[in-house]
């Protein structure tokens, strides 16, 4: 795989932008597994560790009201979809300042206003949903084209198969994006298939779709102007495999060990927040100035973030009952 | 001779022996054989029955559920292990449609001998999509027999049978039992489904419950025991069929019936409990029948709203207060 940059195609404010948001999440997920060993953060727990170039990559290249759906793995999409880290954080935290008032917690984040469908914690439940809410869009006449992420675990789920042949019969606006890294818990997509390259899914719909190299934010972010701009014209759907890796376990209770650590180095040799860093600073695309006082700001931001679900106030019980109907008085059950 | 062992070791020896015995039973599931189990349930299985009888499936319940009913129409005893009963949603039509119609489609020729396994209910703080309880849901369906227990030894004892069973049986574990101990003999034992289990005898108020809220009724049954009051207290182990002779003649020993049930309160398994109970012991009733369910709404992460929503010991002895006008 190459990942090494050799010009620079882009303006310093997009690396920059793509560092920053890289090293966001970097930082923020490394203080998540902090915070869930002092037992602050409870249940299931899926870091985005290792796959943020897919993040940085796919935000430069959409509008900002593209819709995102996807999975539990979620918290550097939330990040990546304006919501704070203040938020995100309280919300891990159970508490009421969180995203969704400690309703979700890791698995489920959601932001109406740009557009964030959010965490779907069944796996592959939010493929065909995604192609709905590309039908609304179409319905609807505007430009924006739906990202759809998943696995490739959930590849595997049925609901794909049905949501990829109405999506092309229909030719609906979404660009179906499976965040290959490798494995689904402890099972790796070479035992669970005989198709190998996920990609090749597609194909059976006439679908365009294509591998592309999600370690590289570069590469991420043209995959991404090629599928959208191709969504966006009416053509219907892109499909985009991007092979990405999680350097942890698939949650806070996996030890991961199905894999060699070999394997694991592989992909931090090529870790994209690293490279891009080394990319920046090779190529005078910035000063190690600038690259220092983004790291300083993100620091600061993330102890804040802490600091801040630290301090908020827990909910209150009643909170439970709210929100399970928009109808406010309704009668539930003693 | 018996020792002490886990529910999870309970029932992968249920499993492991009912393979050994009959070459037919098969297991298959997400992560069940190289990976040990998600939960660690069939922990060495693979190792001893190899890959032809422990299957590892990918994340694909509507079609591996299926392809465990087309297998059991065709001869074979599969084991289906659903990670949690939350992703069986994803293959209701298998075991509705399916698994539950067979016999009676085809008019006795084909039945449909499968375990359908996984825990149910809340597990701690997994919101939502990941804290259901489907006793109720599954025990709706004529067709399907039911089971939900985390008693190793009942465990143990009822899987053995739920495999052997002819029709296609529910069984319903839970996450946060899998490390539970108890007693379980070395010598061989079958429990036959349909039968509920008194834990503890008692004469003022008869508690039902079943799965992990049995370690709630307990506790309030040691509770109220200090202050006077002794509570009868009855694990329902099957769901369907139920042990209706059991709760009754209880109840018509203490007059009184509290009912744990970790199901929302809507058409749970409490509602039919209730309906019986009236139904044949109604003037056996010196008060209303109480019921003490999961709260009537979806459940989020914070600890705050576990608190609320599951039933705790408290909620169990003020119900049990209100049955006896103390
Ligand atoms: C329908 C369903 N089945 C099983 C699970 C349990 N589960 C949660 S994540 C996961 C693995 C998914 O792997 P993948 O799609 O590759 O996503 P990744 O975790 O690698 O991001 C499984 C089996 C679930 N949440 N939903
Ligand atoms: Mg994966």
């Amino acid at each position: 795989m190459k990942t090494t940059v050799k010009k620079s195609k882009y303006s310093k404010k997009t690396y920059l932008e793509w560092y920053r948001l890289m090293l966001l999440i970097r930082r923020f997920e490394e203080k998540t597994l902090m915070m869930y060993g002092q037992q602050k953060i409870r249940g299931f727990c899926h870091v985005y560790i290792g796959q943020e170039a897919v993040a940085a990559g796919m935000m430069s290249a959409l509008k900002p009201l593209d819709p995102i759906i996807t999975a539990y793995r979620v918290h550097g999409i939330a990040l990546a979809k304006g919501i704070s880290a203040n938020q995100v954080m309280a919300e891990l935290y159970g508490k009421v300042t969180g995203n969704v008032k400690g309703k979700g917690g890791s698995m489920h984040y959601y932001n109406k206003a740009t557009q964030f469908y959010g965490g779907n914690g069944i796996v592959g439940a939010q493929i065909p949903q995604g192609a709905g809410i590309a039908l609304a869009e179409q319905y609807k006449g505007t430009n924006n084209v739906c990202v759809t992420m998943f696995g490739d675990g959930a590849a595997r789920q049925g609901a794909l198969y049905e949501a990829f042949n109405m999506a092309m019969t229909w030719k609906l606006p979404v660009v179906f994006v499976c965040e290959n890294n490798g494995y689904a818990m402890g099972t790796s997509v070479e035992r669970t298939s005989n198709v190998h390259d996920l990609y090749k899914i597609g194909a059976a719909f006439d679908m365009p779709s294509e591998a592309v190299d999600g370690m590289s934010v570069e590469t991420v972010h043209e995959a991404f102007t090629k599928a959208t701009k191709h969504a966006r014209s009416g053509k219907g759907p892109y499909f985009l495999e991007l092979k990405t890796y999680r350097y942890k376990g698939h949650s806070v209770s996996d030890p991961g060990k199905y894999r060699k650590k070999e394997e694991v180095q592989e992909y931090k040799d090529i870790d994209p927040v690293k490279v891009t860093e080394k990319a920046i600073l090779s190529q005078k695309i910035a000063s190690e100035k600038d690259i220092q006082k983004i790291k300083d700001a993100i620091k600061e931001e993330v102890a804040a973030a802490v600091e801040f679900a630290e301090n908020s106030p827990l909910p209150t019980p009643e909170e439970l009952y709210k929100d399970n109907y928009v109808q406010e008085d309704y009668p539930f059950l003693d | 001779m018996s020792r002490i062992i886990t529910l999870r070791d309970a029932l992968r020896e249920a499993m492991s022996e009912e393979m050994r015995r009959d070459e037919n039973v098969l297991l298959m599931g997400e992560e069940v054989a190289q990976y040990n189990g998600a939960y660690k349930v069939s922990k060495g299985m693979l190792d001893e029955f190899g890959a032809k009888r422990v299957i590892d499936t990918p994340i694909a319940e509507l079609g591996f559920a299926g392809i465990g009913v087309g297998a059991a129409l065709n001869g074979l005893r599969p084991i289906v292990e659903f990670m949690t009963w939350n992703f069986a949603v994803l293959a209701f039509d298998q075991i509705v449609n399916g698994a539950a119609k067979y016999l009676h489609m085809s008019a006795g020729q084909y039945n449909c001998p499968i375990v359908f396994r996984g825990p149910s209910g809340a597990a701690g703080q997994l919101a939502q999509q990941h804290s259901q309880t489907f006793e109720s849901w599954m025990a709706n369906v004529p067709g399907v027999k039911v089971v939900s227990t985390t008693d190793p030894y009942d465990a143990k004892g009822l899987m053995k049978s739920a495999i052997r069973d002819d029709d296609p049986v529910c069984f319903m574990e839970s996450e946060v039992a899998y490390a539970d101990k108890g007693e379980v003999p070395e010598e061989e034992y079958l429990i036959p489904l349909g039968l509920a289990d008194i834990k503890r005898y008692g004469d003022d108020v008869t508690i039902v419950s079943y799965n992990k809220m049995m370690k709630v009724a307990m506790s309030a049954a040691e509770e109220l025991a200090k202050d006077g009051i002794s509570a009868e207290v009855v694990d329902l182990r099957t769901i369907r069929p139920m042990d209706y002779d059991t709760i009754i003649n209880s109840v018509k020993k203490t007059n009184r019936l509290v009912v744990v049930d970790e199901s929302w309160p809507f058409a749970g398994v409490s509602s039919e409990i209730s309906h019986q109970v009236q139904r044949y012991a109604f003037d056996y009733l010196d008060a209303p029948i109480v019921r003490v369910n999961a709260k009537d709404t979806s459940l989020g992460y914070s600890s705050v709203y576990v608190e609320e929503y599951l039933p705790n010991p408290k909620r169990v002895i003020e119900a049990v207060k209100q049955a006896m006008y103390v």
